[in-house]
Order: structure tokens, then sequence, then C-alpha cells
């Protein structure tokens, strides 16, 4: 693959230089567009990807591994969240009044986020897909969640979508790490999204952390996927249940899975999405 | 005014492609003692060629600096991280911890302790690891002192644990661009989204309302949480006189 070749393509073309010249943010998302244009001209398999823009459903479909199939990732899981609060927000007699703020404050954060990407990826920008927030995969809706009509459905869901646009930021960092300004504005949107995850949980009555696998009470099975692998207890060989040391007061049982967020793959990312896209 | 504990040496300006290759060679320094084979016995460790200018954390003009590259990034979160862990410490052992705080607060605030100890003893253990057969050092166990702050103060207390868990998500997220090894910026990146889990339920357990990710932290029109480079982030550290152990940070941003 011309994996390297792509990345190289990155630093010969003038993005760090830009950077060092204290470029705007405006300007890097710029030259990652050229760099995006001149690599799929160098590389076949890539110009194939970057030339799928008919539908974020078909871009998804190829897991996320270069900066550009991050943001494509990225705005396709925004796209998601933005329409979700949206139609939440429009939603009569959904929201209590006490709430409205809370979920007006996330939805102006994920319209922001679409905004910012869909910038940035100017023509390689995907298509926003047709959602179906009931899970049906159906234009018509139909599936097996209330999510408009009960308001602990669409709180759930919410939690199911923050949780999982944390993981899926996280997946991507290591796709960024060529391009610093890329990286950081992820980074930056990627706590929003912690911080929109903590409050909802703790609107569900849970911790504003993720507890082992547990998706909560509450939460439908079909989420469950959102949360495997955060039980994990080995963070590169130190094992977070297992501290060694006195400690008072005596360390919690589950403060190791708790104190570390876990990443997922963009194709695990997909999947989950998957459940609220009409394909 | 106390002296200030923390000194913080403007960084040199790189020439042509200076900062690159700095950080390529800092990071060829630390390579064979990754994070990945921290766990591994000694002699599946290969000893690394050990680069004479490598910016390894250690003591520098008799004072300890907290060194560049990927070894004085994580050197830098583990002081952050020492902080955070102390603070809460205190917090959690302070005799009028259960009249001082609802039951709500007092669970959340056990849990913020247990997640910064665990966090510094992840950093003693991973920074032994990566310096392992090369001239630099761990970082010492800082000393604190927070002064008249007072830990019977609902208020101030919550005040400091939101400053200290934004200040955490502010400085990971500017810290991350300095990171060469993904494998440490996925770290990075787990731990920073559990800090501003902390951030926004601090935020709402003394604000409430909308300030879980209030216009103060999150722009209101880009939609971003804040970034800060190091050398910004511990003259803000610096400020609060609570860290009482002297260390420069001469190598990093």
């Amino acid at each position: 693959m011309n994996i390297l070749k792509f990345l190289e393509s990155f630093t010969n073309e003038g993005v760090l230089e830009s950077l060092n010249s204290k470029g705007s943010r405006r300007d890097s998302f710029t030259q990652f567009g050229k760099v995006g244009a001149t690599a799929a001209m160098a590389a076949v398999p890539f110009s194939m990807l970057f030339s799928q823009k008919a539908s974020a459903a078909t871009s998804m479909a190829t897991a996320a591994d270069t900066p550009l199939s991050a943001l494509q990732l990225a705005l396709t899981l925004e796209y998601l969240e933005d329409e979700f609060y949206d139609m939440g927000l429009a939603a009569n007699g959904l929201i209590p009044a006490a709430d409205r703020d809370v979920i007006a404050q996330i939805s102006k954060h994920e319209q922001s986020h679409v905004t910012l990407l869909k910038n940035a990826l100017g023509a390689d920008a995907p298509a926003k897909p047709t959602f179906d927030f009931t899970g049906g995969r159906n234009a018509n809706g139909g599936g097996p969640f209330d999510t408009f009509t009960n308001y602990q459905t669409f709180l759930a869901v919410a939690q199911a979508f923050e949780d999982t646009g944390v993981r899926a930021y996280k997946g991507q960092a290591g796709n960024l790490i060529t391009n610093k300004a890329l990286l950081t504005t992820a980074l930056q949107i990627h706590s929003v999204e912690a911080r929109h995850a903590s409050q909802i949980r703790r609107m569900r009555n849970l911790k504003g952390w993720i507890v082992g696998n547990q998706r909560g009470e509450g939460m439908p099975e079909q989420t469950q996927a959102v949360y495997n692998g955060e039980e994990n207890v080995n963070q590169a060989g130190f094992m977070t249940n297992a501290v060694r040391g006195t400690f008072t007061p005596a360390l919690s049982a589950t403060g190791g899975t708790e104190s570390f967020d876990e990443p997922i793959t963009g194709a695990t990312a997909t999947t989950i999405a998957s459940l609220f896209i009409v394909p | 005014m106390k002296n200030t504990a923390v000194n913080v040496k403007p960084v040199t300006t790189p020439g042509p492609n200076g900062r690159r290759n700095f950080l390529k060679m800092s990071g060829l320094a630390l390579a064979g003692t990754g994070l990945l084979i921290a766990g591994c016995s000694d002699d599946d460790l290969e000893t690394p060629a050990v680069d004479p200018n490598a910016q390894l954390p250690g003591v520098r003009n008799g004072k300890f600096d907290l060194g560049g590259g990927d070894a004085g990034i994580l050197t830098y979160a583990y002081a952050l991280e020492q902080l955070e862990a102390d603070f809460y410490t205190r917090v959690v052992n302070h005799s009028a911890f259960r009249t001082t705080f609802g039951a709500e607060e007092q669970i959340v605030l056990v849990d913020l302790y247990n997640h910064e100890v665990i966090h510094r003893e992840f950093f003693r253990t991973a920074i032994t690891g990566a310096l392992a057969g090369t001239n630099g050092t761990l970082l010492p166990d800082l000393a604190f002192n927070y002064g008249n702050l007072n830990f019977g103060s609902r208020t101030t207390v919550l005040q400091t644990a939101m400053a200290l868990e934004d200040t955490g998500v502010r400085a990971y997220n500017g810290a991350g661009q300095y990171i060469t090894n993904a494998d440490y910026l996925v770290i990075a990146g787990k731990i920073v989204s559990v800090e501003a889990r902390h951030a926004s339920a601090i935020r709402d357990l003394l604000n409430g309302g909308t300030s879980f990710a209030g216009d103060d932290a999150v722009d209101p029109v880009t939609g971003l949480d804040k970034a800060e480079n190091p050398s910004a982030i511990i003259r803000q550290v610096s400020a609060l006189n609570i860290i009482q152990t002297p260390f420069t940070a001469q190598f990093l941003q």
C-alpha cells in the first residue's frame, strides 16, 4: 500500500511549514485539501477512496486509516448527533423544560462540529446519510426505539452516541498524528464529546465515566457494542485494577476501568452508526 | 508572595527543521523502551542507543528538568497527575469530608481520587519503563503546599477541582501534537476524555445548567474545547503556588 507515500506527501507539501509560519487553522485545512488531491493522483487505491463522496455509508464502509477518512468518519458521526438533537428539540413534549437548555447546548456544539468538518473536508465531505433514529434502518422509521416519544429512550440513545463519539475520535488519533493542526482540532472535539457523555450519563443516574463494559441501566441491548472493550485493565503493561502501593483510602474495584476510556476502530464505529443509517 | 516554585525557560527558536529533527532524535533515544514492552522481563529489553543530545528528564543545573520529546511530555503529564492525585487525596481524607459534601458529591470526589491516583501510578510505571537503559531519570515525588486553601469549604474544593480538571483537559489537548509515538498518543487520549468527564461532572455539581460544557470552557462558535501548550499550562499551575518542588521545562514548547 501507499500509506507511507501518502503520509510523506503531508510532510512534503508544506503542511508543517504552514504551521510553523503560524498559519491559521483555516489555512492548514486548505493545505490539507490540496494534499488530499495530490495524494489521490499519486496513489490509485486511495484515489478511489477519495472519490467516494456520493454517500457517507459507502465511504464509511472502508475502515478509516488516513487523515482524510478519519475526518470523513468524524463528519458522519457528527451528522448523526446533530440531526438527532435537532429532531429531539423539535419533538413536542419530549424534552422536559428543565433539561432543554442542556440539550440545546449539546446540539449547538454538534452543529458547530458539522460546520467545522464540512469546511475542512470541502469537496471530500461525504453527503449526509438518511437517518432512522428508531433503529429500523428505514426512511419511514418503525424500528424498535421510541426515541422521539419517550424521553428516557432519547437520553439512552444520546448516551450511546456520545460514548461512541468519544471512543471513535480516540480511535482516529493515530491516523491524525501526521498533521498537528488536525490532531489538535480532533482532540478539542473529542473532549467536548466526553463532557457531553458525562452529563447525559449523569442525567440518567449513572456515573459520568464508564464502569467495566457496562452499558448501564435502561440501555437497549443493541447498544452493548458501544461498551465492549471498555473493561480493559491492561494499559501498556500496567494493570489498572492491581495498582501496587498502599493508598488511603484503598482504591476501589472499578476505578481501573473507569480511569481509562478505550478507543474503537473506524469499522466498529461504522457498525454502531449503521444501526441508525438507512442503507 | 512565595517564590515561584516552577521555572520555565523560553525555548530557543529551532532553525529550519530543527524542531522536527529534535523530535526524531528523542524518539530514537526511546526506541525499544516503549510503553508496550514496559511489562516485559528484563531479558526482552534491548539496551537502546542513547543519543547524547536527547533531552531526557533529569537534573540540570541543580534542578529537575522535565525533558523534551515524548519522555518530556510524559513527565509533564506525570507532574500534573501528581498534583491532581495529591489534591483529591487531601479532599477525601479531610476530617469534614462526610459533612461538607452531599452524598452524590462524595461519590464523585472519591471516584476522582481513585482515577487520579491510578493515572499518577500509571505514569510512574510507564516512565520508569520508558527510561530504563537511558540516562533519563524519573521525576521525584513533588511536594505540595495548599497554603490557606480551605478543604472544609464545599465551594472552594469544587472550584479548585474544576480548575484542575479543566486545566488537565487543556493540557492534554495541547500536548497531543508534541507526541511522536502513536501508542503514547492513544494513552493520552484514553486519559484526557476521563479528565473531561470529570470536568463536566464537577462543573455540573458546582453550577448546574449548561456549565458542564459552558461557553467559558467550550467555544460557543466553533464547539471546540481549549488546548494549551505545556509552557502556558506550567505558568498557570505555577501561579497557584501549590507545587513546592522546583523544576524546569527547558525543552517543552
